[in-house]
């Protein structure tokens, strides 16, 4: 799949731009970018395009994909449309995995910064807090949280985002461990920056590519999370999500198989088109990494 | 031998501090959660009376300063008693206990699988590197990665269960079986495929991916032409010494992964009915029982812990060189 020579041409371009052309010469990573931007088209325009209302009666229940009397991906058990379901869920799904990807990526980089900037005793406090949260599995975590705050479309969102920021922050760290022992970090303490320049406009720009490709993985955690918790019921009921149809529909399945089934399938074609830009990224910051 | 020791020993009182330091989370988010406990204890024996409202903080230690809630408190888990579930009005590490055996036979079994296929797969893409199972490895890894795992097992159960009519849909045994141990176990192995295979096959596409990556790189290492040079059969040179060092970054996720594997293993229990730790922290999160919600977390971040441990001394085991533990 590599041209050899192409491969060194790029790797020696340093910056940006080279790794922009990078990306964009990977055909995978680009399919990703494409598909996930109509995604994200349908999810704002669609709605209002496709014009049914996800959460009403359109036909008759347990209508099933190619029925001629009901909608082109067939109906639920109420005989709301699963096509109207996939569009409208996909907000809901998509706003709270960005927003709790976010969150976690800026807890992250907060703690993993300071802790890779400092070290000695701070470094040291930041990492064992980290670990306590490491230590609780996730999606149990989560689910204590959401327990005590109660359902709710931004509780939801920070009961992932307060889960998932151990991973960015452990990797913030390192990046800062490494970064931080350059040349160019001493030259800009010699010409007398201040420790916060130093580390929002030195070293943070330097360790951004590895943090890219995470911040990329974290929002498909998200979504995977969102959906989770929404599929097991523990979200706000009256919003429709990818994972909440699927959790509605779920002792439905075995004779309705599509109620479940195309919910499921926007969430796997969406993760996968941002873990594809992900790995354009990875293969284009890091060319000798390529296919591994 | 002693240096071991030592070094065991640090490892065991981290851990312990560790587990320590999660009770102590758990218990002030509890603090900060908004409702008042004497209250809602009040409502379900519904009485609201300020004489018995005070009652109930005194039996509970609420009227008690909160630092001294929180020593009681640390003491009780560290004897063993996560307190009573309001539900079942038993010790709640009891009703853990119970359900122990089914999730860890999950769990195990989706490990066992997704490490010995991932692995095997990784080694034998990484010696054709571009053939078209190396890329199928890739590219499944990512629809692995991106695959809710709930889905997988809800359209197993369709495929499988549903269509096929080859493998139960649901539970851990056939309640309409009777004979001896032997017919009683293939049952329960019969009722494990499914789930195991469903929470499997998602770290499956991680652990041949990442197989994979590592040994590329260890096969291109010094000491691997060396062996080669030296004359050794191909097949000793990848399966001895290649495969050595290629295993250890799978060893150390799947030790990092054991929280996901419980929190996958949550959502799998909830769909097929199978009676784990997952599907009790699912009914008591809707049952509101609290003390039984919160002893299940400490008990999964316990396990997450010793499993932490053993992938540290699993490390000792494959490679002799790590003798200081803890870099993670």
């Amino acid at each position: 799949m590599t041209d050899l020579g192409i491969a060194i041409d790029s790797s020696t371009e340093t910056g940006g731009r080279g790794a922009f052309r990078m990306f964009l010469r990977n055909k995978a990573a680009v399919a990703g970018l494409v598909v996930f931007t109509f995604i994200v088209l349908v999810t704002i325009f669609g709605p209002g395009i496709y014009g049914v209302e996800a959460h009403k009666m359109a036909a008759g229940p347990f209508l099933g994909p190619g029925d001629d009397a009901g909608p082109l991906l067939g109906t639920d058990y109420l005989g709301r449309d699963i096509l109207a379901g996939v569009i409208t869920g996909g907000r809901t799904t998509l706003f709270v995995a960005a927003v709790a990807g976010t969150m976690a990526m800026g807890l992250g980089l907060v703690v993993g910064s300071l802790a890779g900037y400092f070290g000695g005793w701070i470094d040291a406090l930041l990492m064992r807090f980290t670990e306590i949260f490491q230590a609780m599995p996730s999606l149990l975590f989560s689910l204590v949280l959401i327990y005590l705050m109660g359902p709710g479309t931004w509780k939801e969102t920070l009961a992932i985002g307060l889960t998932l920021w151990a991973l960015p922050a452990r990797l913030t760290r390192a990046e800062f461990l490494r970064v931080r022992e350059m040349e160019f970090v001493k030259a800009s303490r010699a010409i007398g920056s201040n420790d916060l320049r130093i580390m929002t406009r030195t070293i943070l720009p330097n360790a951004m590519p590895p943090l890219l490709v995470a911040a990329t993985l974290l929002v498909v955690i998200a979504i995977l999370f969102h959906a989770g918790l929404a599929f097991l019921g523990m979200v706000d009921i009256n919003t429709i999500s990818w994972g909440s149809i699927m959790g509605k529909n779920r002792n439905y399945t075995l004779t309705a198989w599509w109620t479940v089934a195309f919910p499921g399938i926007a969430i796997v074609i969406t993760g996968l088109s941002i873990a594809l830009i992900g790995d354009g990224l990875q293969d284009a910051f890091n060319p000798k990494l390529r296919g591994r | 031998m002693i240096a071991l020791a030592r070094s065991i020993g640090i490892r065991l009182g981290q851990a312990i501090g560790l587990l320590l330091a999660v009770v102590v989370i758990v218990f002030l988010l509890i603090q900060i959660a908004p409702g008042d406990a004497a209250l809602y204890l009040a409502g379900e024996q519904g009485v609201g009376d300020a004489e018995f409202l005070a009652k109930i903080r005194a039996d509970y230690g609420l009227d008690q300063p909160l630092l001294v809630q929180l020593g009681t408190y640390v003491g009780n888990v560290a004897q063993l008693d996560l307190g009573e579930s309001t539900y079942f009005s038993q010790p709640v590490l009891g009703l853990i206990l119970e359900r122990l055996v089914a999730t860890v036979l999950l769990a195990g079994a989706a490990l066992l699988f997704s490490v010995t296929i991932g692995v095997a797969l990784g080694v034998f893409t990484a010696r054709r590197p571009e053939s078209p199972a190396s890329h199928g490895v890739t590219v499944m890894s990512l629809v692995g990665f991106a695959t809710p795992v709930f889905w997988l097992a809800l359209m197993f159960i369709v495929v499988f269960a549903a269509k096929w009519g080859i493998l139960p849909v649901g539970g851990i045994e056939d309640v309409r079986y009777e004979g001896g141990w032997f017919g009683e176990t293939i049952d329960t192995l019969q009722h494990l495929v499914l789930p195991a295979i469903s929470l499997g096959i998602i770290y499956l596409a991680i652990y041949s991916r990442l197989a994979r990556a590592s040994m590329l790189e260890v096969l291109e290492s010094d000491y691997i032409r060396t062996a080669r040079a030296k004359g050794a059969h191909e097949r000793v040179v990848v399966y001895k010494h290649a495969l050595r060092n290629g295993i250890i970054p799978v060893v150390t996720a799947a030790g990092l992964q054991i929280g996901n594997l419980l929190s996958g293993a949550l959502l799998v229990e909830f769909v097929f009915a199978w009676p784990g730790i997952g599907r009790l922290m699912i009914t008591s999160i809707f049952r509101r029982d609290s003390p039984m919600v919160v002893g299940i977390v400490i008990f999964s971040a316990a396990m997450v812990i010793i499993a932490n441990l053993l992938t540290d001394l699993v490390y000792r085991f494959i490679d002799p060189r790590i003798r200081v533990g803890g870099s993670r």
